[in-house]
Formats: C-alpha cells, sequence, structure tokens
C-alpha cells in the first residue's frame, strides 16, 4: 500500500497511520535556506551573496505570477529590471528540487513545456509585496531547531510513521 | 512469534470490535462535512454513539450532547462528551485487540499502576491558558467539517501552537496539532481531495480535544512510578516523524538490577525539526544522546543507574546514567528473552490502536510477491512503506531476509509488521541490518557522499538561527 496513491478510498478512510503530506527531498540549504507554498504564493528566503548577515524575500503569487523581491526590510532588490531576478530563479530552481516540478506548478497554476524551467513560463509583472509576514514565518521556521529536545514519551507520534526512504 | 502464535492471532476476531467501529465510522462521517450541517442520517449517527454509553456513567451526557449538536447547539462540553464517547469505544477495541496478540504470543503484561497523583493543579497560565485557544479551533474545524477547511482555518492554530511549544508540558499537544496543521494545510483545497483520511484526521481530532482539557495528565510532566536500574538490551528503534517532530523510540528488554523479571521498555528521543531536514541528517538533532546513539549503531548494551520508569513502560532517558555495555545483537536479545518478558500496560490514554507496538521475533518464512511474511500458512502483511529515510533498511533487503525483529500493528482492520532489524544476506554472507544502524551517521559510502554533496541542513539552518534569530 501507498499512502500517495491509495488503492481505493476504503484504504485511506480507515487507516490512522498514514502519510498524508507529501515528503520533500533533500537539497542543499545554503543558498535558500526557506522555501514554502503558502498563503497562496511560492515563497522564501534567499541568502544575499555578498552580504552574510543579508537576505532577500522573494515571493511569486499562485495564479497572476506577479512577483516580488526586496530584502527583509522592505528594500526593493536592485535585480528586478522588468523580469524575475536571480533571487526569484533561485526560489523557484529551489522550490522545483524541494517539492518536485509537478507540485510546484500546480500549485502556481503555470504550464511548464518539456525542457522548459519553470521561471520562464511566468507571464506576471513585479507587484510589491509585504516581506515581514514571509520573513518572520522564517523566524519561526528557524526557531524550531531552539526548541530543546525532550526524553518525555510522545504517544501521538506513533500516528506520524517514518518518513519513507527514496532510494 | 511462531507460526501456530500467528495463525491463532489471524483466526481470531474480537467480539464486538466490527460494531464498535461501525459505530466510530459513523461519527467520523460527521467530521467529514461538519456538524454545522448534520443530514439526518449524520445525526442518527452520533446518537448511536451515545447510545452505546446508554447503561454507561457516561450515559447521560452523551445523549444530551448528540442531541444538542444536531439541534445546531454545538458547546464545547458537547464536542468534549462527544470525543470521550469515541475514544472510549476505540479504547475497548485497543484492549481486545491487545488481549487477543498477548494471548497469541503468550505474553504476559503487568496491571497499570497509577502513580499515586493528587487532583491535577490547573495550569499555570491565568488568562493566557493556549489550552481554550485549541479548543475553540477544534470547535471551529468539527462545525465545519474537513470538506470545508480553508487556509485561514488552518493558520488560525499557527500562533496557538507556538504558545504551546514554549508552554511547560504542552508538548505532546504541540507536536499533535502541528503535525495535524500541516496535513490540513498540504490538502487545501479539501473540497476538491479525492480521497479523505476519515478515520486518521477523527483520530487525531480526537486525541487533541482530550488533550486539550484544563488538567489532562499530559499537562505536566508525568511523574515516574519507580526508579530502575540494570541491563539494557536493545530490540530496534521505531522512528516517528513529520515536517516539525522526529521521535526515536527504542524497543528494549531490561534486566533489572535487583534481580526482578526482565521487562519490555521503551525509551527515546523527541527532537524539533524542519521539513528540509530529513534522512540520515535526522540523527544529528539528538547528537547529545551520545550513549543511546552508539548502543544503536555499534549494537552494544547498556548499564543503566536510576531512569525513571512511567506507568506506560517508558524510561525517561537520561544519558549520563547510562555506560556502553558489551555488544547485543538484537536478534539474540529476541531470543533470549522476549518469550518470558513482562509487558508494561497501557495506562488510558494510551489505549488507542495506533499505539500497539509489540515487538516480535520472526523466522523461518517465505516472502510472498508482495512482500508479505508467510509463516508455515499464515500471511501476515510487512509494512515496508515505512522503512526510515535516515537509516539502510529497504523493502529489499526485508524481501531478500529469513529473520526479521519487528513490531506488530494493527491498522485499518489488519494485523501488520513493522520490521526494526532484519536478518540477511549480502554478497552471500548474513548480515544484520536494522533501523538504528546509522544513528552516528550512514555507514554505506554511497549515502556518506550523497550526505556530504547536499551539505549540512542541520548546521546551515542553525548558522542563519544563530545570525537572524536574535537581532
Amino acid at each position: 500500500m501507498n499512502d500517495r496513491s491509495p488503492d481505493g478510498e476504503a484504504v485511506w478512510a480507515q487507516h490512522s497511520r498514514l502519510r498524508v503530506v507529501p515528503p520533500v527531498q533533500p537539497r542543499k540549504l545554503a543558498k535558500v535556506p526557506f522555501v514554502e507554498l503558502a498563503d497562496g504564493r511560492l515563497q522564501g528566503v534567499v541568502s544575499s551573496g555578498s552580504d552574510i548577515s543579508r537576505v532577500y524575500v522573494s515571493s511569486i503569487a499562485a495564479g497572476t505570477h506577479n512577483y516580488n523581491c526586496s530584502t527583509n526590510n522592505n528594500r526593493p532588490c536592485g535585480g528586478l529590471y522588468g523580469s524575475p531576478c536571480k533571487h526569484l530563479r533561485s526560489l523557484a530552481a529551489e522550490a522545483v528540487l524541494q517539492y518536485g516540478p509537478g507540485r510546484v506548478a500546480r500549485y502556481l497554476r503555470v504550464d511548464v513545456p518539456d525542457g522548459a524551467e519553470l521561471i520562464d513560463c511566468l507571464t506576471g509583472a513585479h507587484e510589491p509585496a509585504p516581506a515581514a509576514m514571509v520573513f518572520s514565518r522564517f523566524l519561526r521556521h528557524l526557531a524550531y531547531l531552539e526548541v530543546p529536545t525532550t526524553t518525555m514519551p510522545i504517544p501521538e507520534m506513533h500516528w506520524f510513521p517514518a518518513e519513507e526512504a527514496v532510494r | 512469534m511462531l507460526a501456530v502464535q500467528l495463525a491463532e492471532l489471524l483466526d481470531h476476531h474480537p467480539e464486538g470490535a466490527g460494531e464498535a467501529l461501525a459505530l466510530v465510522d459513523g461519527f467520523d462521517d460527521t467530521l467529514v462535512h461538519g456538524l454545522a450541517r448534520l443530514a439526518d442520517e449524520r445525526a442518527d449517527a452520533l446518537a448511536a454513539l451515545a447510545g452505546a454509553f446508554a447503561t454507561t456513567p457516561i450515559g447521560e451526557r452523551l445523549a444530551e450532547a448528540a442531541a444538542e449538536v444536531a439541534s445546531g447547539s454545538i458547546a464545547e462540553e458537547h464536542l468534549t462528551a462527544l470525543a470521550g464517547g469515541r475514544a472510549a469505544l476505540f479504547g475497548a477495541v485497543h484492549d481486545a485487540l491487545l488481549a487477543d496478540l498477548d494471548a497469541a504470543l503468550g505474553r504476559e503484561r503487568g496491571p497499570w499502576q497509577p502513580t499515586q497523583e493528587t487532583a491535577p493543579e490547573p495550569g499555570p497560565y491565568g488568562a493566557a491558558n493556549p489550552l481554550g485557544g485549541v479548543r475553540s479551533w477544534l470547535r471551529e474545524l468539527a462545525i465545519t467539517g474537513w470538506r470545508g477547511v480553508d487556509h485561514d482555518l488552518v493558520s488560525a492554530v499557527d500562533q496557538i501552537v507556538e504558545a504551546l511549544t514554549a508552554a511547560p508540558g504542552q508538548r505532546r499537544l504541540a507536536v499533535l496539532l502541528d503535525g495535524f496543521a500541516a496535513e490540513l494545510r498540504a490538502s487545501c483545497p479539501i473540497a476538491a481531495m479525492e480521497h479523505l483520511p476519515v478515520r486518521r484526521w477523527a483520530d487525531l481530532w480526537t486525541r487533541a480535544v482530550l488533550l486539550a482539557q484544563d488538567g489532562v495528565p499530559p499537562g505536566e510532566p508525568p511523574r515516574p512510578v519507580g526508579m530502575v536500574s540494570g541491563r539494557l538490551l536493545v530490540l530496534g528503534v521505531d522512528v516517528h516523524e513529520h515536517g516539525t517532530a522526529v521521535q526515536f523510540q527504542v524497543h528494549a528488554v531490561l534486566e533489572p538490577a535487583d534481580g526482578g523479571p526482565a521487562r519490555l521498555v521503551r525509551t527515546g528521543v523527541t527532537a524539533a525539526k524542519v521539513d528540509t531536514i530529513v534522512g540520515p541528517a535526522l540523527w544529528k538533532l539528538v547528537h547529545e544522546h551520545k550513549m543511546l546513539l552508539a548502543a544503536l549503531a555499534d549494537r552494544r548494551s547498556l548499564e543503566v543507574t536510576d531512569l525513571p520508569l512511567l506507568d506506560s513502560g517508558d524510561l525517561v532517558w537520561h544519558d549520563d546514567r547510562a555506560l556502553l555495555g558489551k555488544p547485543a545483537d538484537p536478534f539474540t536479545t529476541a531470543r533470549l528473552h522476549l518469550a518470558g518478558a513482562l509487558a508494561p500496560a497501557a495506562p488510558p490514554l494510551d489505549r488507542v490502536p495506533v499505539r500497539i507496538a509489540e515487538p516480535v521475533l520472526v523466522e523461518g518464512y517465505k516472502v510472498t510477491g508482495d512482500g508479505s511474511f508467510d509463516l508455515g500458512g499464515s500471511v501476515i502483511t510487512v509494512d515496508i512503506g515505512r522503512l526510515p529515510s535516515c537509516g539502510p533498511l529497504t523493502p529489499k533487503l526485508v524481501a531478500g531476509s529469513s529473520a526479521c525483529v519487528g513490531l506488530v500493528r494493527w491498522d485499518g482492520g489488519r494485523w501488520l509488521l513493522q520490521p526494526l532489524a532484519v536478518q540477511t544476506k549480502v554478497k552471500r554472507e548474513t548480515v544484520d541490518v536494522g533501523t538504528g544502524d546509522w544513528a552516528r551517521g550512514p555507514t554505506d559510502p554511497k549515502v556518506v557522499k550523497a550526505e556530504a554533496r547536499a551539505g549540512d541542513a542541520v548546521a546551515v539552518l542553525r548558522e542563519r538561527a544563530g545570525r537572524l534569530l536574535r537581532k
């Protein structure tokens, strides 16, 4: 039985231990530490290539494909000359690695012909979007790494079987 | 587990379990479209659930809850009563299943001994009690139904989870809600989803309702029933994982230093994580538990001193109270000790079928075409889809195996075997392969290389956290 291609409704309806969220694939996190499909956008955080303490917040809206890139202090990215900057290109490329091309294309509602890059198939234009929300979601994401481990049993985790190995 | 034991287990069907599950299914169906829009037959399902308790002390409360909800007055107390009814039915199914399994295996199980506790004290939160927020979110979910859940409703729980994660003693509820919310979010728009995990989501909802009650025992760290010392012989490690948490649960046999009977115990560690930390990198999150990881990776026994033992049979791990002992492989441990070891009772809240995970040794089977084990004509499904990505065990190794230490589980109306370690032939040599083999890093050169190429996800994110979080 495979959780994600269920062999019938009954299998899904009557099992308690299932993997409902498709697994994400491992990828290098150095350049784009955070990517998510949330709030109707592909959004994430891209580390600056020149300043180790600066990050860019990049996002692409589902449907309209309008995009934005700015520093976390809302300064517009200098690379946006009427087309997506290198940060947006990195964001899209890493999202495809993490979620697979199909899931990203479906979420953004974009047709990507065989052999084409997703970022080149977008039809939107630059549209300012607030960076603060995405940045705070990234900080919340990072904060998980600061939560201490516990040796108290968590029986609720029995509902969440291990991620299947992809080898 | 011998062929006759498996045959007995598969032949027996607990009396009344089918009826109990039918009542549960009826209730679960009401959550699909929401309690705000109860068609007649779904209102009947609520009444039927309540009816099953008519002659019990909670019968009156359940009948009232079913009637009120059917008439459109959906208060938290009614939902709590209904969740309690569902949990009690599943508790009874759990007890019947576990009794069958114990009977088949000839396994002795100790009685449940509650810790001597006074009535739980009210939570230390006062007005800022996040449990109220949890209950009202769960009420919204129940009213809306899975089909109506959207991004806004899911996101409403984010801040509550954040508060719970920081609150002392609320880790269980926080971890549960975070995993549940992530599933709902990833499934949006749920109205368009083809198949719904109906029982699963009702399970998670019910569990959350129970844990969100003020003064429920998990609210404070559970007090141990005693302190134990002795030799710990590892059987294997069961890995549980969702986007933001991973639990390594070690199954072991404890030989008490005071000479008492050997006991089946569990111990382990849970770490918070993010979804991009997967595979062998997961072990790095718990690196400070050096003795435990070394025992898993090198197959050694452990000498432990004064570990708290909980009423659930869980030892609270303290790495500084353990020393590495002699080599001990799980197959020898299983052959020598599994038959006679005393199994722990399940505390009331743990009496749910998903929690059944009984270690067994299986040998002398034939592997069938779909990967099941045929043991003298009795066939048990092997859960090869759940082999953790942080270890070397693969479906191929399991399919080529001749002996297996695993956990017997029950899900979807049938018994399953979840492998923890197998004896298998690799290049004509018999080797042992287990889920914990990579606890101190992968040993397969191909995987080591792949890990090196991918870079250290934990280190990268810790660096980013160090630079950005404290500004």
